[in-house]
């Protein structure tokens, strides 16, 4: 024989996953929203998004070849998903300049400044949208209308969204069952024709795609369901409380960023816990900030300050949470008497 | 014009208020030192090598200071020079030792032993050597993983790319240990760097049968004894088919490496043997000039 | 709904390519190397000289402590040496080298094909007989089933669990046993179920052997006590702590055997021998070793003496394809690959893996994403990744206490990883450390 044998620990075969094949799901889950986003906000969102992930690629690729000097590995997809969720977080009349602004904070202060793919304690892409939010607060929130502004960038006409309807309607005095008369009808919040960043009002389009990446084992259930359920049952008591200042929980669902939030945002692996357990802490956590914020804060919308702040509890939260342990719930059924 | 009083007001009260519990709680809470175990870990190198056996410099002071006798108390990176300045802190003997340094008794290079298998697990040695004997049919020699190189803190170690061997830089080398506990197949050992870092040490573990070691490894030690026979000081014992050069003993006459019929003894920093040796300075630095 | 253990779990393509080849009788070999060492405990000592004449059966090592096992002969011939012969990871390890001359068996030894029925022993005679044939677990762990048969003192068995789910993938020498030696493995099930004082057996058979479970239920339906249970397919089922979980729910505490919930689990192979140990006063010299993988042209599932050399094995599958890259002994799970052909089959070895080169081959470590999904694999609900930092980075005390000394090294974990970041190799490497740490502390 003279070849040499290959010698490795075991196991020798491998189940056949990989980080890009995970990636690329996580863009093909993205899809339908983006076909959404597409439909309601056309020029706009295809300027933004293409100009965000090919911005957020590009920075990754700069970094990793000029500064880290690694060889740059940007075909694992992670860095478009970046950027298709850094997209979907902006408004889609937002000038070139913000979301190449957005792009390099997101890949170089929220990701690479911590090693890169796997080191970065808080999600990448909303790290770059709360910094625009909080540096550009006037472009940030001037929100196109969907559908008429199709063919439209800079110069969209723009509107409020359902959120911010109700927030400033309810503190100038107003009661919810008036206000809810200005805003679209549950089903067109469900399609998404009301106005919001790029991709998180098509509801439809969000639980398909999070339906598609827990089918392919890309996300669990945990987060996304821990997530919704808080956001639903914290406003559900609210609005059984008093329905005139608080509005119902299926409103809270399908507005704003919640969807996109459970299903895309809180569940980036790198920045959320790894037990189940920690989990469904943590979208508890999201959903109940994210609603405290919405209702007590300064800001019509919190998903992404929740996600980010619960991101800061995950190392915690993977500290005490740990998985249920094979052998800690001893089933003894007829071994009591052998004693 | 009140807001701006009371602002400093409050802030100098509070500031005052803190600095009065944290000066209480120092003093509740104050621990004697021996102010020595300072002057002591100034004097160390710092390097928190572990090569003394303490968990760091500070742990080794506190020993020294503790110590009513330090003569078997030593730190390797900073040599006897540092030693004798804290002996003179302390007021203590110290023990004159001999600098020693770390050497790698393997010389599996890819051409003198070929491989016979790919490995192909985590780049550790430690790893590795929980799984097989190795790459080579020498279950012996050296996996080329470079655990030791990692666990040097002096870079004073490297890989070479071409023999899969790690080379240690003299000049930088401490004798701390650390490569020498790292390595699973205790290839590193520390021995000492000899007059003009002149030294001889047969370059192989392994103890297989001389036929078999042959096979595995072109420059393995066979076990024949012919050193053994030709060492005019005894300093060269052979157990389970491998000799072993004390340095205690060796006088550096450099009989036994002619002798050797698989060139596993290795001499070093010696000029060249032929012709006749002329004036001239081994390249190595002399013990006194490396820290 | 069947069942299967509650946590974790793996589904690897079973790929068992000799499925359906029937045993087959490997001719004598010309040469044997017999490890002394071929069981977990202490190795057995030499009982024979260079030059001794040996008899097929005759013991040639001794018992070297409780945890440990006879070494009989299993060629007649000639002792050519004992010296030292490369095992698997390359290391030389004592041997006794015989060379073979004609098959002469030990005259007490019952070589005819009738089905002994009676079990007339007692359940310490038993146990005792088993010792003395060197039987020890065959799934692979190699455990001398003596020691398992006698449950330490205040500890009481009350359920027989016999493990015939081989759940590795492309190994088939217990699906085999099952089928051929069906008759035979129920007398070795109601031996084992005497020397434990039970009743009870259940023979736990994952789903994608419906021919074994039909043929051993045939068998089953007319004996009390013995009863088969069907599982879901699902990887590792056949540890044994996820086997007990499996068939009675119940799981074995960190850190203690399986007697400790009243169980006692012992692999078909195991039972198959008990048999021929009991009945028939064989001792271990052979065994059904499956030759296998993707490759190769003839896979199959072959009768061979303990000693015989792994290149003949392959030999017989049809040699080795051209683009081999690795050789596994095992299955390739938790298999260990092979430094070299030359290397005895020994009582342990329960199939040789061929991969070609493209299955042989780690792809590039990349960082890890934290997407959890070694967590979600984990049959014992640790955490791999965790576990790796802390072996990696030396760690130990809080691999400790993160119950690193759980891992049943059954390679779930890097088998999922998407990053291919080696997992178990640090985890073992922590493991063994952590262990040197405790026995220290004892």
């Amino acid at each position: 024989m003279n070849q040499k044998l290959v010698v490795s620990p075991s196991p020798h075969v491998h189940g056949g996953d990989s980080v890009p094949k995970n990636m690329y799901g996580v863009i093909i889950a993205l899809i339908p929203a983006l076909a959404a986003s597409l439909w309601y906000f056309g020029l706009g969102a295809l300027i933004v998004s293409l100009t965000a992930v090919a911005a957020c690629v590009l920075f990754e690729w700069i970094i990793q070849k000029y500064l880290m000097k690694t060889t740059p590995s940007i075909s694992d997809g992670s860095a478009a998903v970046t950027g298709l969720l850094l997209a979907f977080n902006l408004p889609t009349n937002i000038p070139l300049g913000l979301i190449i602004i957005g792009a390099a904070v997101a890949i170089g202060i929220g990701k690479m400044t911590f090693g890169g793919l796997g080191n970065n304690p808080f999600n990448p892409a909303l790290v770059g949208r709360v910094f625009l939010l909080i540096s550009f607060p006037v472009q940030m929130t001037s929100w196109p209308v969907p559908v008429e502004s199709r063919f439209q960038y800079l110069d969209a006409s723009t509107g409020a969204t359902p959120l911010s309807v109700i927030k400033e309607g309810v503190a100038s005095g107003a009661s919810v069952s008036d206000l809810m008369s200005e805003i679209p009808s549950y089903l067109n919040l469900f399609l998404g024709n009301m106005g919001g960043s790029a991709g998180e009002m098509a509801g439809v389009a969000l639980i398909l795609g999070g339906l598609y990446m827990i089918w392919r084992k890309i996300i669990t259930w945990h987060i996304p369901v821990s997530v919704l359920a808080s956001v639903a049952v914290f406003t559900g008591i609210l609005h059984l409380v008093d329905p005139e200042t608080y509005v119902g929980p299926l409103f809270h669902l399908l507005t704003g960023g919640v969807l996109l939030g459970a299903f895309f945002m809180a569940t980036d692996y790198v920045s959320s816990p790894m037990s189940r357990q920690g989990m469904l802490l943590y979208g508890i956590g999201i959903g109940v900030i994210t609603v405290l914020i919405r209702v007590y804060g300064a800001y019509p919308e919190g998903v992404s300050f929740a996600i980010l702040i619960m991101n800061g509890f995950t190392p915690l939260i993977d500290k005490y949470m740990k998985p249920k342990r094979f052998g800690e719930k001893v089933k003894t059924a007829k071994v009591q008497n052998t004693k | 014009m009140s807001v701006v009083l009371i602002t400093i007001l409050t802030l100098a009260g509070l500031g005052a208020l803190a600095a009065v519990i944290l000066y209480l709680a120092s003093q509740k809470f104050k621990v004697f030192e021996d102010p020595r175990i300072d002057q002591v870990e100034e004097a160390l190198p710092a390097a928190n090598c572990g090569g003394c056996g303490f968990p760091g410099c500070r742990a080794f002071a506190e020993a020294l200071v503790k110590a009513d006798d330090i003569s078997d108390l030593n730190c390797p990176v900073g040599g006897p020079d540092i030693m004798e300045k804290v002996a003179d802190i302390l007021g203590k003997e110290v023990a004159k030792t001999d600098p020693m340094v770390a050497v790698v008794r393997c010389n599996g290079t890819c051409e003198n032993r070929p491989r016979v298998n790919q490995y192909e697990g985590a780049t550790s040695c430690a790893v590795a050597g929980a799984l097989y004997g190795g790459e080579t049919g020498c279950s012996y020699g050296c996996y080329g993983l470079g655990d030791c190189v990692e666990a040097c803190d002096f870079d004073a170690m490297y890989m070479d790319k071409e023999t899969g061997l790690p080379v240690i830089i003299e000049d930088n080398c401490v004798a701390c240990g650390a490569c020498v506990d790292e390595c699973p197949k205790d290839i590193i050992e520390l021995r000492k760097k000899g007059p003009k870092s002149r030294r001889i040490f047969i370059s192989c573990v392994n103890q297989d049968k001389g036929a078999v070691a042959k096979k595995a490894c072109s420059v393995a030690c066979i076990g024949c004894g012919k050193c053994v026979k030709i060492c005019p000081f005894d300093a060269i014992t052979m157990e389970n088919n491998l000799a072993y050069i004390d340095y205690e003993k060796c006088k550096l006459c450099r009989k036994c490496v002619p002798e050797c019929p698989t060139n596993a003894i290795h001499e070093l920093n010696f000029p060249p043997r032929k012709p006749k040796p002329e004036k001239k300075e081994a390249p190595a630095k002399s013990p006194e000039s490396s820290k | 709904m069947l069942k299967t253990f509650s946590i974790g779990g793996i589904h690897p393509a079973d790929r068992k390519l000799s499925a359906g080849k029937s045993i087959e009788m490997l001719p004598l070999p010309k040469r044997v190397a017999v490890p002394i060492a071929q069981h977990i405990g202490a190795p057995a000592k030499p009982e024979v000289k260079k030059g001794d004449l040996v008899k097929t059966g005759q013991v040639i090592a001794k018992t070297g402590g409780f945890v440990s096992a006879n070494i009989h002969s299993p060629v007649s011939g000639k002792i050519f040496k004992l010296d030292e012969v490369v095992d698997a990871s390359g290391y030389r390890k004592p041997s006794i080298i015989i060379d073979v001359d004609g098959d002469e068996w030990d005259e007490n030894i019952d070589r005819s094909e009738t089905l002994n029925t009676d079990i007339t022993l007692s359940s310490e005679d038993i146990i005792k007989k088993v010792g003395e044939m060197g039987i020890v677990g065959m799934g692979g762990a190699t455990f001398p089933a003596h020691v398992k048969l006698s449950p330490p003192p205040g500890k009481k068995c009350d359920i027989l669990i016999i493990n015939g789910v081989e759940c590795e993938p492309f190994l088939t020498s217990d699906h085999r046993v099952m089928l051929e030696k069906g008759d035979e493995l129920i007398v070795g099930i109601r031996i084992l179920m005497k020397a434990l004082k039970v009743d009870k057996a259940v023979i736990g058979i994952e789903n994608n052997k419906p021919d074994a479970i039909q043929h051993l239920k045939k068998l089953t339906s007319q004996k009390s006590g013995i009863e088969v249970q069907p599982l879901k397919v699902q990887y590792p089922q056949g540890g044994e702590k996820q086997l007990i979980d499996a068939v009675i729910g119940r799981q074995v505490p960190s850190g203690k055997l399986p007697i400790e919930v009243g169980a006692v689990v012992h692999n078909v192979g195991t039972a198959y021998a008990i048999y021929e140990a009991v009945q028939k006063n064989k001792p271990l010299v052979e065994r059904v070793v499956t030759v296998t993988g993707p490759g190769v042209t003839k896979p199959g599932n072959f009768l061979a003496r303990i000693g015989t050399p792994v290149s003949q094995l392959i030999e017989a599958a049809g040699g080795l394809p051209d683009n081999t890259g690795k050789v596994v002994g095992g299955g390739p799970m938790m298999g260990k690959a092979l430094t070299n052909l030359d290397v005895p089959v020994t009582k342990g070895s329960s199939g040789i893996l061929i991969l070609p080169h493209e299955e042989a081959h780690r792809k590039p470590v990349e960082n890890c994403i934290r997407c959890s999904k070694c967590i979600s694999a984990c049959p014992m609900g640790l955490e791999p990744y965790l576990l790796m930092i802390e072996s990696e980075k030396e760690l130990l005390d809080r691999a400790e206490d993160d119950n690193i000394m759980d891992c049943i090294e059954c390679g779930s974990c890097s088998f999922t990883c998407p990053a291919n970041r080696p997992l178990l190799d640090y985890i073992r490497l922590g493991k063994g450390k952590v262990g040197q740490i405790i026995r220290n502390r004892n």
